[in-house]
């Protein structure tokens, strides 16, 4: 005779599949990745009260045409010259003062890392790939100066040191300590990067 | 006196199953709190170009998003194939990106509102026009820290 009395046990023996379908639903949802870019600071709108004059071989001119094609210091240049241009430029330490500089100490060239400045003009029409190729074999160049220095003065590269100076999961007693070595190294060679008002095609 | 029954030799003991509803939970609400659900469904075309130093967009709360692409097939027929800006759901013009900074900014935690990113997402076909505006519009509200979003590669596949 059946029991009578006290409720029916509900079977929980499908709870387990309920489960393992929200789980299924969340995992093909779920996107992990952080975005990655390179990150730019745009100048100010007001322009600077003084007008600061800058000799002609500090400056590195970089021009994109709508097609694509690089103008680097008046020359026509392939886009996979242009890092090494841009790092004997900034490399270069023309008046001396410069004691880490390993360049060429050309006299037609920049007169020191802390002068030279990157100017890139771009059309209205330039492809933004183009663009962006651009931009980061720029950012390469000074990667890769920086990079030197800090494997000659800490012993690691300088990316990998501001990547975990910027990683919110660093300690702060290691991030205060990196904060100077990368401060530091961002003197040695400052990015300076001017991008002027983009030109109309002619 | 106690009498004892003799264990059947050769059958297992069926293993308990009922600490898998506990498990399964225990891996749905790991992927319950860190999905994040896309808030806003592309409507461009959004190809990002490759670049090789890339720097992580760490803390997302303090990163604003403007897109910019054609628009995708189901929009064509209404706004054409020319690369448009989206904010948030809505294609928009160039002189609304101010706007829309300052109103999100304005959303944001006071502590946040200095220290925000601008993340560009641009396909990488635009043309440098457009950017160039957009540029010029964040400098008038004083957003002057972007991100040109893009795929980690090699930055020379931009070209081909």
């Amino acid at each position: 005779m059946a029991r009578r009395g006290g409720p029916p046990e509900v079977n929980a023996g499908s709870m387990a599949d309920i489960a393992f379908l929200l789980l299924i639903f969340f995992l093909v949802t779920t996107t992990i990745e952080t975005d990655a870019g390179l990150d730019r600071m745009l100048p100010p709108i007001e322009p600077p009260e003084d007008n600061v004059i800058i000799k002609q071989k500090n400056i590195f001119t970089v021009n994109i045409n709508k097609s694509g094609q690089l103008l680097v210091e008046e020359e026509l240049t392939n886009l996979k010259d242009l890092r090494k241009k841009a790092i004997a430029f900034l490399d270069n330490g023309g008046d001396g003062t410069c004691n880490y500089c390993k360049g060429k100490k050309d006299d037609t060239s920049s007169d020191n890392p802390t002068k030279a400045i990157i100017s890139l003009k771009n059309d209205r029409e330039t492809k933004y790939g183009t663009y962006i190729t651009v931009q980061n074999e720029l950012v390469g160049a000074y990667n890769e100066l920086r990079n030197r220095e800090a494997q000659r003065l800490y012993g690691r590269d300088f990316t990998d040191m501001e990547a975990e100076y910027l990683n919110p999961e660093t300690p702060s007693s290691i991030r205060d300590d990196l904060k100077d070595k990368v401060q530091r190294i961002q003197d040695l060679f400052p990015q300076k990067l001017s991008e002027a008002e983009t030109a109309t095609s002619n | 006196m106690a009498k004892f029954t003799k264990k059947k030799d050769g059958d297992l003991p069926a293993v308990s199953t009922a600490s898998l509803p506990d498990i399964v939970f225990m891996l749905l609400f790991f992927f319950m709190t860190v999905t994040t659900m896309k808030d806003s469904s592309l409507m461009v075309e959004n190809t990002l170009p490759n670049a090789s130093e890339v720097k992580k967009l760490e803390k997302k709360d303090r990163v604003l998003y403007i897109y910019v692409g054609k628009p995708t097939r189901d929009y064509q027929k209404v706004f054409g194939t020319e690369p448009k800006i989206q904010l948030n759901d809505k294609f928009a013009n160039v002189s609304d990106v101010g706007d829309f900074i300052l109103e999100e900014r304005a959303k944001k935690p006071q502590e946040l509102q200095n220290v925000l990113t601008t993340a560009l997402k641009v396909d990488k076909d635009a043309n440098m026009g457009l950017i160039s505006d957009i540029k010029q519009e964040l400098r008038k509200v004083n957003a002057l820290k972007v991100n040109y979003t893009t795929y980690e590669g090699d930055a020379f596949r931009n070209i081909q």
